[in-house]
């Protein structure tokens, strides 16, 4: 068996930040494994720009950001793999992996970081009526095809749902010569950024559709046409409202779904708000030396602050293999997401274990304007930020500092909810 | 006198800003809510501007097609004309982040350059 340091699983934007964390900690033996026939991860797709704005404080494409890091990794002579599927992760941190050039073989891991990313939202899991003939795609799978492949997947267009993805795939189809004909929207807002909808829809007079949801699709072999209809606050379909468009492709960005078998199958406590694991102040799982970022944990709206929490999680496994990192106390602070919060990662603290600053994140269940970020400690409001918008797209956060934990002993919940005044 | 319909893209409000023109010269910005839309709308009914994404041919490299962008933003009524020009042009391998792809693509003054690494096979 080999043997590591810490073995990441996964080479995208979070594995990557988390190999160099974990090298600049000290920690000499690192093995990322990755499935692709490269580094990066999805990022490689992702060829338009606004990428780490916060972190490099100028507009990348998905490309550019990713080599930032590759590069890194390639300078600390971190050693990874390619073209390598891990199968199991066991509960003592062995990770089973399976290569065409090594076969299977085990690792035995000193900490493991888990940094799968995510997947979309899958055409079965959207129970759409209708026949299931070749032309329906994710918006990321077309996106891999025109970026990467060099092929059109068609050339007359409907867009499911109004995520980044689906909009920045509506301008980037049509740029390529195809004719999208329509956004339909399930929900009455849409998840996708404003930029997005501005640049990649309004430039382009493609109609965006919300309260809709695609109702009925043809073709035997190849898509023909599909028909949307208006949905009720219900989400049912309104009766008479039905357009149909013809068409040859229907792309889907109906949201992402943290990519969690193998910690499942490890033992790994989920949560059921974000599918990612459960996770304390050090992005440790309920297994010790087991750590988490990146979109596997939950589905962030920016790249950089994917970096910056693997960041944090490499440095956590450093301190876990060195024994630096104390062990549990068991004295642990909830983190209670409410009132609007959907949920928070991370969902305890240690205070033993915790850094100067802690920055807390979430999401929101709904679109709130003038509203007010508040944080409980037990029954004490102790903050009472004013917000102009929030919306479920973009993540929230708050940043609890030790020393005011740490006025209060006896302090059991932390409670983030969202209020109107 | 003109009217322009606008959804400002500086936040997630996304205020829906109304803009007044004559002959060009903007009268009046109502509807945002800070000063980051009435720039935006000032910019945006003057000389809008988009920076342009793509992919090029390469012969000989690892990968069949690299990604390209603009090197800054270009103006938006030329999008088309760039995508055409990015369309045609074909790189050899290998080819390094940065690297010119287009010089000077539509006389605009800004090139278009790779954003991935292709290398040779």
């Amino acid at each position: 068996m080999l043997n590591y340091d810490i073995v990441i699983v996964g080479g995208g934007p979070a594995g990557l930040a988390a190999a160099v964390s974990a090298r600049n900690a000290g920690v000499d033996k690192i093995l990322i494994l990755e499935r692709d026939k490269e580094l990066g991860g999805i990022l490689n797709q992702c060829i338009h720009n606004g990428f780490g704005l916060h972190t490099f404080k100028e507009e990348l494409t998905g490309p550019e950001y990713a080599y930032r890091f590759i590069e890194k990794v390639l300078d600390a002579k971190i050693e990874y793999k390619l073209n390598t599927m891990v199968m199991d992760i066991s509960e003592d941190r062995v990770v089973t992996a399976m290569s065409r050039e090594d076969g299977m073989y085990q690792i035995k891991a000193g900490a493991v970081i888990l940094a799968m990313g995510c997947r979309e939202r899958p055409r079965g899991a959207l129970n759409i009526p209708g026949y299931r003939p070749a032309g329906i795609f994710s918006a990321g799978t077309a996106q891999r095809l025109v970026n990467i492949e060099g092929y059109m997947p068609g050339r007359e267009v409907v867009i499911l749902g109004s995520g980044d993805i689906g909009l920045i795939m509506a301008r980037r189809m049509t740029l390529e010569g195809a004719k999208v004909k329509v956004v339909a929207e399930l929900m009455p807002y849409s998840g996708g950024l404003k930029r997005n909808i501005v640049q990649c829809l309004d430039d382009f007079g493609i109609p965006l559709k919300l309260s809709h949801t695609v109702v009925d699709i043809e073709g035997k072999e190849h898509l023909s046409a599909v028909t949307i209809a208006e949905v009720d606050n219900h989400g049912k379909p309104i009766p008479g409202t039905e357009e149909r468009y013809t068409c040859d492709t229907l792309l889907l960005s109906c949201g992402l779904i943290p990519e969690n078998e193998l910690s499942r199958n490890a033992g790994v406590e989920m949560s059921p708000i974000t599918s990612g694991p459960v996770v304390n102040e050090s992005l440790e799982t309920n297994i010790p030396g087991v750590f988490a970022c990146g979109n596997v944990l939950h589905v962030h709206d920016l790249v950089d602050y994917v970096s910056e929490e693997a960041d944090r999680a490499g440095q956590n496994a450093a301190k876990f293999i060195k024994g630096e990192l104390s062990e549990n106390s068991g004295a642990e602070i909830e983190i209670v997401a409410t009132e609007g919060a959907r949920y928070t990662v991370p969902s305890t603290i240690d205070i033993g274990r915790m850094d100067d600053k802690l920055t807390v994140r979430f999401r929101v269940g709904a679109v709130y304007k003038d509203s007010y970020v508040s944080v409980y400690f037990d029954d004490e409001r102790v903050m009472h930020n004013k917000k102009r918008i929030m919306a479920p797209g973009e993540m929230e956060q708050v940043i609890l500092l030790k020393n005011k934990l740490e006025e209060k002993p006896d302090l059991k919940k932390i409670t983030v909810k969202i209020e109107a005044e | 006198m003109e009217k322009r319909e606008l959804t400002c893209i500086g936040c997630p409000m996304g205020c829906q800003i109304t803009v007044e023109l004559e002959n060009g010269e903007v009268l009046s910005v109502t509807g945002n809510t800070c000063k980051i839309g009435e720039n935006y709308a000032k910019n945006e009914v003057t000389h809008p501007e988009r920076t342009v994404t793509s992919t090029s041919i390469v012969l000989g490299g690892d990968k069949p097609r690299v990604s390209v962008k603009t090197a800054s933003n270009i103006p938006k009524d030329k999008i088309n004309a760039v995508m055409k020009e990015i369309d045609a042009a074909v790189m050899n391998a290998p080819v390094h982040i940065g690297d010119v792809v287009v010089k000077n693509v539509c006389g605009t003054g800004v090139d278009v350059v790779a954003t991935r690494n292709v290398e040779a096979i």
